[in-house]
């Protein structure tokens, strides 16, 4: 019996040059139609020239631990994956939206054959033993994608000395996207 | 942080929303397919290597039901180590372009007007073949001249080579590198190459002047910085616009456009005043000292921030953490650097300022590379003979190209272009233009427009309907790079490789791949004793000596060896090609060519009165032009917009996101209107924009007529008087709504 996992994403803001690789390699990678992303860039300036900072992040859904996508799906069709993701189950989505209003992320869209569709962490790589499409691409290494239930030590490394922030935390949501500033 | 929505993200990229509306016609591409995909996974992955951009990372092609539907960075390749730029990621877009050029055109006469007409290949080859024989008898060989971007031109340039056309150039040396290659062989006797041999990855101390690292998006550099960022590397970035590079320095300069070499002399300065620089390594290995000083004696601090604006505390820091940080430091030399007409000049006194702190094959700085030997030969201690394949040079030209530039070791572009309207010395009748859009790459648009209009023949090679294919007589469809195989890229690199592009499917359409098209040619050309073999055992006969095969290659996409001696050794004695053997940190050469031993500051033209500097730079999800009509990458960014400062932009009533034409200073206005950014992110004085946009061309349906043309407004080249560099950024823009 292999041990339950728990994958979850660290994203190093201080390298990320915001180049979207991420997103062409996501939508290649899972065939996301025209208009749609699975994960996108963020890129926001304080501050008045010239005294200027930059912060620059990849977004996707937080694979959150108590997840309101999967709570008020009114089908199942939104559900926890064994490896501590959440997945939606095409079959059961009827694209009635709840999910998409509930998600504090703006993580969803509607895919127009008509379900909803998010950011799986690429679930048919991981099982393939491979990491997802933007993690591969990333020419920064910006994005790593971990496994909380490990003890390989990967986590605290890539966290050790850095400040780290987690997205909309008054939510409730355990969110599993790190960002590193 | 504050919260990023992610609607206002939307806006900010001006990305899905506004281009599904207009790209959604006419589009075969893979999204017809089923959304099993992301479980069938492909039938098979081919390595090949990218051509997205040209800086030819390894790439792997998904292939599924003879579909490319997705390309991904190669694992073993040294450029791309498994990761890959955006570019590269939407490849599939150029192969699957619905506006690719399908066939072989020929222009003609049809009831009074010109216009193209499809051509069967044997037509359009003997047309060529035959009007080029015609040319050669009145003129001479010497009045063909061609111009290229991308390795795949060496086809070409080897059938040219032997029927005696030997006037080759590239947008690459006079608009972009060349200053940089020129100032290096001055100051060290070699260039700095491409890939660029330069240890960023290791630097502890990065200046950067202008590079906009991040934005510019050659992968393995990106890799490398995002390294050096990790290790705690500090940047300086020098840059009029607050770039990305900018957002993760430790100092953002933000210069008076211009003024840079003002800048590199203050540091030079302090260098030498304090006494901070690596005074055994100078001594041991530079001649000039007492020149350089004699130089820059007077560019002091104050003064220098009277010319760029940078304070004093500031210019003195940096000077000082340069000499504290010493060989581990590195000042970058840039890529594009063909701005004001002095680059060579302040390219110089990068190479100066680099010799100075003493980084010079040391980690973190200037590093040797050397090409891939194979690793048999290596321990043999044979000396290794490449195969180089069967191509004579079997006729010479009557006239050989002689710049009037002294120091133009390529020929400038825009030399050819004066040279065939002036037709002196002797008259240029053709141009053959392989993979690049003269039309937007050389600036000084109508000086490229009367060239086109005074030649007897052009024919232009390309994949895509570019503007330059409008001016030919001749057009002839490459096919895309993941439709073909071209020569082994086996550059100068830290790990040195042998790399193979090769076809990942068959070539859609009637285009062909180079070396074929390039094989009938010669047969056409009188010339059937080169490319005798097929290309395959071609690249077979290369790879055997390497103890290889084109099997193995083809399986393997790269072959490498470790790193070579990147770094110098304790006590190594160090020789320079250069006349005194040693860094000349003052240039005898220059002085004896009637040029500035060491690099003198010279005050760019200003503002006229309600007009902004030009300029341009890159995206990292697109290639100059050659991008814009791509459909998968043009998702995130269809257009330009041009970055106004804030402030400065109310003063000329300017609304965010409205479009404007511009007009420059020589009354030229843009053909096209382009979307105004307001934004802080960069100085009143100046206004930016990314380079490749404003198609005029219709065949180019997707990029048609969005944004503005950079060249369009860049009519005044400074042209540097020691290698013919064509300075592009003493333009000024305004604005009109009508």
């Amino acid at each position: 019996m292999s041990r339950k996992r728990n994958y979850a994403m660290v994203i190093d803001t201080k390298v990320c040059v915001g180049c979207s690789a991420c997103v062409y390699a996501c939508k290649a990678e899972n065939n996301v139609p025209e208009g749609f992303c699975r994960d996108w860039i963020e890129e926001k300036t304080e501050g008045h020239f010239p005294e200027l900072t930059m912060t620059i992040r990849s977004n996707r859904c937080q694979h959150c631990e108590v997840a309101p996508c999967v709570t008020y799906c009114p089908t199942g069709s939104s559900h926890y994956g064994r490896d501590g993701t959440v997945q939606i189950d095409r079959d059961w989505c009827t694209g009635c939206k709840a999910c998409l209003a509930a998600c504090p992320y703006d993580a969803r869209y509607i895919h127009p054959k008509g379900y909803a569709d998010k950011c799986s962490f690429c679930q048919h790589r991981l099982k393939q033993g491979l990491e997802p499409a933007c993690v591969t691409t990333c020419p920064t290494s910006a994005l790593n994608l971990v496994d909380l239930n490990s003890n390989d030590g990967v986590f605290g490394q890539l966290i050790e000395g850095r400040e780290v922030l987690k997205d909309k935390v008054h939510a409730g949501t355990r969110p599993k996207l790190f960002w590193l500033h | 942080m504050a919260q990023v929505n992610r609607r206002q993200f939307l806006k900010i990229s001006s990305a899905f929303l506004a281009s599904s509306a207009a790209a959604g016609m006419g589009w075969p591409l893979i999204s017809q397919s089923s959304d099993a995909q992301e479980v069938l996974g492909p039938d098979r992955i081919v390595p090949t290597t990218c051509e997205i951009c040209f800086w030819r990372c390894g790439v792997d092609a998904y292939v599924r039901d003879e579909k490319v539907y997705k390309l991904a960075g190669h694992q073993h390749h040294p450029l791309s180590n498994g990761k890959l730029c955006p570019r590269g990621n939407g490849g599939h877009g150029l192969l699957y372009d619905p506006n690719r050029l399908k066939h072989p055109l020929i222009r003609e006469v049809i009831n009074g007007k010109e216009q193209f007409r499809k051509a069967s290949w044997e037509e359009a080859i003997s047309l060529i073949a035959e009007r080029f024989q015609q040319i050669t008898d009145q003129y001479g060989t010497e009045s063909i001249v061609m111009f290229s971007h991308g390795f795949g031109a060496s086809f070409f340039k080897k059938l040219f080579s032997a029927y005696g056309i030997h006037t080759f150039s590239a947008p690459s040396y006079a608009q972009c590198r060349g200053p940089r290659s020129e100032a290096f062989k001055l100051t060290f006797g070699h260039s700095i190459g491409s890939p660029e041999g330069l240890d960023i990855a290791n630097s502890k101390y990065l200046v950067l002047l202008g590079s906009h690292l991040g934005e510019n998006m050659h992968n393995t550099v990106v890799q490398d910085f995002s390294t050096a960022l990790s290790r705690g590397c500090e940047v300086v970035v020098v840059d009029p616009r607050f770039s990305v590079a900018a957002s993760k320095a430790k100092y953002w300069l933000p210069i008076k456009p211009g003024t840079d070499v003002a800048l590199l002399r203050a540091w030079i300065h302090i260098l030498l005043k304090e006494k901070i620089y690596d005074v055994d390594f100078i001594e041991q290995n530079a001649v000039g000292l007492d020149e350089l000083w004699d130089g820059v004696k007077y560019a002091t601090p104050e003064r220098t921030y009277a010319l760029t604006g940078v304070p004093v505390d500031q210019i003195v820091q940096v000077a000082r953490d340069l000499g504290r940080y010493g060989s581990s430091a590195l000042i970058h030399p840039g890529r594009h650097v063909t701005w004001y007409g002095d680059d060579t000049q302040r390219e110089r006194a990068i190479a100066i300022l680099n010799a100075l702190v003493g980084n010079y094959r040391m980690p973190g700085g200037i590093i040797k590379q050397e090409k891939f030997t194979p690793i048999q030969a290596t321990l043999n201690q044979k000396k290794f003979k490449p195969y180089k394949g069967d191509f004579p040079v079997t006729r010479n030209a009557g006239h050989t190209f002689q710049s009037k530039y002294p120091f133009a070791s390529k020929i400038p572009a825009n030399e050819i272009v004066n040279r065939t309207i002036s037709a002196d010395p002797y008259p240029i009748k053709s141009w053959f233009v392989y993979g690049t859009n003269l039309i937007q790459s050389l600036g000084d648009q109508p000086g490229t427009l009367e060239a086109l209009r005074k030649l007897d023949f052009m024919v232009a090679v390309d994949v895509l309907p570019a503007e330059i294919t409008g001016y030919a007589d001749v057009v002839l469809p490459e096919c895309t790079y993941l439709e073909r195989y071209d020569d082994l890229d086996n550059r100068s690199y830290r790990t040195p490789y042998v790399a193979i592009r090769q076809p990942a499917v068959s070539p859609l359409y009637d285009s062909k791949p180079g070396h074929e098209i390039a094989r009938l040619l010669s047969r056409k050309m009188g010339l059937s004793d080169l490319f005798k073999d097929e290309i395959e055992t071609y690249l077979d006969k290369q790879l055997k000596p390497m103890g290889s095969s084109l099997d193995e290659l083809k399986k393997a996409g790269v072959l490498k060896v470790g790193e070579t001696k990147l770094y110098r050794q304790p006590g190594e004695v160090l020789r320079f090609k250069t006349p005194s053997g040693k860094i000349e940190l003052a240039s005898q050469r220059l002085e004896a060519a009637g040029f500035d031993a060491v690099p003198q500051y010279q005050p760019p033209p200003e503002n006229p009165p309600g007009y902004f500097r030009l300029l341009y730079g890159r995206a990292p999800m697109h290639t100059f032009g050659r991008t814009a009509n791509n459909r998968v990458l043009g998702e995130l960014m269809p257009e330009n917009e041009l970055w106004v400062n804030q402030i400065a932009g109310n003063d000329m009533k300017l609304k965010h996101g409205e479009y404007v034409y511009l007009v420059n200073q020589d009354g030229v206005k843009s053909q096209t209107k382009i979307k105004i950014k307001l934004t802080q992110r960069i100085r009143p004085d100046a206004v930016y924009m990314v380079h490749g946009f404003g198609h005029t061309d219709p065949r180019l349906e997707f990029a048609y007529q969005r944004g503005v043309n950079s060249s369009d407004m860049i009519t005044s080249l400074s042209i540097d008087p020691i290698m013919g560099g064509t300075g592009m950024n003493n333009n000024f823009v305004t604005f009109t709504r009508s």
